[in-house]
């Protein structure tokens, strides 16, 4: 076996991300688990203060719900969330992240980070719910936040450490195993973390479907190419229930660089239109009729604007344009009377726009320099990107986890809030399911309740689980493998990549979206399936399960990419199993299920649950129960 | 080639154990060629042109020049990322430039206060407040649902 020290550290409180929801928990957990003798120990993949979706910045902090102004409540926020996601959503989760959101957003304030203030002193807003910042360093300002709090209260941090499994004490968690990603004096270090109770917060998945640019630029997804769908794979492997992993999200951005659109669309009110100059959302309002209640509501949900401006693209009235040049005029046309106001007016929105993109997807603006693109006179083209799975925002994908006590309906109340259906495995941000539009705002509050809740298990359990160091040395021996793989065969042929015994992570991800595009609705198919597709992707993607015990690893970063594969492949599997399983379409921008084409309330407003244990997969509906009318 | 590392500029962090690249960079793409002592991209493909390694690099060794799949080549966005600000220089194609400078942050680095000034206002661990709510809230109370 690769020569790797095993270094052992032992904590109450293990929290596996560095992200917003992790930094959220940091905070808190800091805190309460400093009162009660308790000890924290976050550990991230990469350095926190770039880490995670954050990680280049962010142009707005997208939930506010400014309950302190009387304007809203949380359950207008509640009813906004299930009407996105056409019904089907854990209201007590949402409603429990919407009440403490707005604190979140006052602490990062405080921190420094610069929220746009209009003439009055009150923050501008984007839209009801979405504020807009200036924040390039959102990130460092949060992560600042959580480190200073760790080590006020004599915590422990580690970052470069790639976790990969859980380890179990029967049906409790137990801890956590990974890897160093960087030698420390010419050695490698295997970790074994054995803690009381463990927050899954590291991020969703991307490069599970094919993306569109695949050259250069395929890293250059909507969704940061560094978070590989290992929240899923660590508590689908721990026993975990998962939820609503059908729900992927598909934004429709600036094509090909991502910018985003909020602003565009909501602050400076632009249309968009077709190659005729049509306007789906105009033309093609009769559709949403068939979507039952949810094609009525105002916003239309996220997935039937999507489905409107794809039926365009199918009908070939592309390209699908974002009118930035027709918005900008009209905001500065209301000043025409005064020249002078009207002309400081058009370069403030020049520079907003700008900033837009330079704060979180400066590749938008380096194309739109690249293709000497001036927003304010020319349009630039909108699409669809493929398929992510980012529970935190429009998807939904996620671990079924514990209500509030005073929230939850007894169906869903196991003791702990964000507690999955393991015993001492927590979840926040994009691990924790059905409880979409928390954004970064609310994955922080969302990661500071788990927190708190974690400290009550823990006072509440508080031995240390037992972890068998035998399980521990085969887990081991498991993960370092892809090493041994190489040293064992590598020199057998002339191409380090090319090797009749083993495969590199590289092509092993680019025979994993294959499947995904082909079979299971990426871009190339329309985002359409049906169950032979299914099916079929279920047998290509058992025989990717087989080979993965091929995978090779030349280095450390290759062995982490090796293991950021497997992480996808489980992602795909539960992906392709629940849509399978949901005999209906329910999301049509998002996925569209030629079978069953339609929405089938009376057999499909429900969860679909996934768990994976011993090898073998089951399926189950929950009922969705209202809190909020 | 996303981002790109400038041979003639980079000092490879005047050899200490951890280079400033290598320690940012969020996919772990940027390391150190210990014979040249110069940085490199080992996976520009897998670059998310987040420019955390060009705003931290000492020397301003590192740049990005859009992915070749989609953008035309000749355009430039450069940062200079200050303790206050962040001023970028963007110029297109054609040749024409602009400039813009925003606020980063309204406190000195390293200065954030964990509770944010709002202090332990909740004591209780059985409580649904959260520790210094509901001051940090700006309410009297922690809303429920009105049953
Ligand atoms: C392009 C884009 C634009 C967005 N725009 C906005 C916006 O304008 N406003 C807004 O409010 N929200 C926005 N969001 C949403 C927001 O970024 C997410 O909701 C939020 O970051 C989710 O928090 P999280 O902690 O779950 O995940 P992340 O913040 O992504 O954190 C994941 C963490 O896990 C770590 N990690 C991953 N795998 C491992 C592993 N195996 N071992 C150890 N650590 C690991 C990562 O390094 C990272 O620290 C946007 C997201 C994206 C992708
Ligand atoms: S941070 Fe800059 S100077 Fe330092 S090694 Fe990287 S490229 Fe070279
Ligand atoms: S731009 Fe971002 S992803 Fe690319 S090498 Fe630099 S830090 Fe890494």
């Amino acid at each position: 076996m690769a020569n790797f020290e095993t270094v052992e550290v032992t904590t109450d409180i293990l929290i596996c991300g560095g992200g917003m929801a992790a930094c959220g928990a940091a905070v808190e957990a800091s805190y309460w688990a400093a009162k009660n003798n308790l000890k924290v120990t976050v550990v991230d993949k990469a350095a926190m203060d770039r880490s995670g979706a954050v990680a280049m910045g962010l142009s707005a902090i997208n939930q506010y719900v400014d309950i302190n102004s009387g304007d809203n409540t949380v359950e207008d926020y509640v009813r906004y969330v299930r009407n996105d996601l056409m019904g089907i959503t854990r209201e007590d989760i949402v409603y429990d992240i919407a009440r403490h959101v707005d604190s979140s957003v006052h602490l990062f304030e405080k921190w420094g980070l610069p929220i746009w203030l209009d003439a009055d002193g009150k923050y501008v807003h984007e839209g009801r719910w979405q504020l807009m910042i200036n924040g390039e360093s959102y990130k460092v300002i949060v992560a600042e936040a959580a480190k200073n709090a760790l080590i006020k209260y004599g915590h422990e941090y580690f970052e470069r450490v790639f976790i990969t499994d859980p380890l179990m004490d029967g049906e409790r968690i137990a801890g956590a195993v990974g890897f160093s990603t960087r030698e420390a004096e010419g050695k490698n270090q295997f970790y074994v973390f054995k803690a009381k109770a463990v927050l899954a917060a590291m991020g969703g998945a991307v490069h599970v479907f094919k993306p569109r640019s695949t050259g250069e630029g395929l890293g250059r997804a909507w969704y940061p190419p560094w978070n590989s769908g290992s929240s899923l794979y660590f508590t689908l492997i721990a026993g975990a229930e998962q939820t609503c992993q059908e729900v992927r999200f598909i934004p429709v951005r600036f094509k090909d660089g991502y910018g985003p659109v909020g602003a565009w669309f909501l602050l400076f009110k632009s249309r968009a239109t077709n190659a005729f100059g049509g306007e789906y959302m105009v033309e093609r309002k009769d559709e949403l009729a068939k979507w039952g209640e949810y094609g009525k509501v105002k916003p239309i949900p996220a997935n039937l604007r999507n489905y409107l401006g794809m039926l365009d693209e199918f009908e070939g009235k592309g390209p699908i344009y974002m009118r930035t040049e027709e918005a900008l005029q009209k905001i500065s046309d209301a000043l025409k009377d005064d020249p002078k106001a009207q002309k400081k007016k058009i370069k403030e929105l020049e520079a907003e726009a700008w900033e837009d993109f330079l704060d979180m997807t400066i590749s938008q603006a380096i194309l739109w320099a690249g293709t000497n693109v001036q927003p304010e006179e020319k349009a630039s083209e909108i699409a669809a990107s493929e398929p992510y799975f980012i529970g935190s925002h429009s998807g939904a994908s996620g671990a079924w986890v514990s209500g509030p006590k005073d929230l939850a309906p007894k169906e869903y109340f196991w003791g702990y809030e964000y507690m999955s259906t393991v015993k001492g495995l927590f979840c926040a941000g994009d691990a924790s399911g059905a409880s979409s539009h928390k954004f970064s705002s609310g994955s922080h509050a969302e990661g500071r309740a788990a927190a708190k809740s974690m400290v009550r298990f823990v006072v509440a359990n508080n031995t240390q689980p037992n972890v068998d160091a035998a399980k521990v040395e085969a887990l081991k021996k498991v993960i370092l493998k892809p090493m041994d793989l190489f040293v064992e065969f590598g020199a057998k042929s002339s191409d380090p990549d090319i090797n009749p015994e083993f495969m590199k992570p590289k092509m092993f991800m680019f025979r994993l979206q294959k499947i995904m595009d082909e079979y299971a609705a990426g871009v190339t198919s329309g985002f359409k399936t049906n169950k032979a597709k299914l099916d079929r992707a279920l047998e290509l993607l058992a025989w990717l399960k087989e080979d993965s015990a091929k995978l090779a690893a030349q280095d450390l970063h290759e062995l982490m990419r090796c293991h950021e594969n497997i992480q996808r492949m489980y992602q795909a599997e539960v992906h392709v199993r629940t849509i399978l399983f949901r005999e209906e379409t329910r999301w049509p921008g998002y996925y569209f299920r030629n079978d069953f084409p339609t929405i089938d309330e009376a057999n499909w407003k429900v969860f679909v649950n996934a768990t994976y244990k011993d090898g073998k997969w089951a399926m189950r509906k929950v009922p969705v129960i209202s809190i909020v009318n | 080639m996303p981002s790109f590392v400038i041979m003639e500029k980079c000092d490879g962090c005047k050899g200490q154990d951890k280079t400033a690249c290598m320690y940012i960079c969020p996919n772990d793409l940027m390391v150190l060629n210990k014979e040249t002592m110069k940085a490199w991209n080992r996976a520009p493909e897998m670059c998310w042109e987040c420019y955390n390694c060009v705003k931290i690099c000492p020397q301003q060794a590192i740049d990005v020049r859009g992915y070749a799949d989609f953008v035309p080549m000749g355009a430039s966005v450069v940062p200079l990322r200050g303790s206050e600000d962040i001023m970028w220089t963007v110029k297109f194609r054609n040749g024409m430039l602009k400039r813009f400078k925003f606020p980063i942050r309204k406190t000195q680095e390293g200065t954030a206060v964990p509770d944010g000034g709002f202090g332990e206002v909740t004591t209780d661990l059985a409580s649904q407040c959260l520790y210094n709510e509901p001051d940090a809230l700006k309410l009297k109370a922690l809303p429920t649902l009105k049953k």
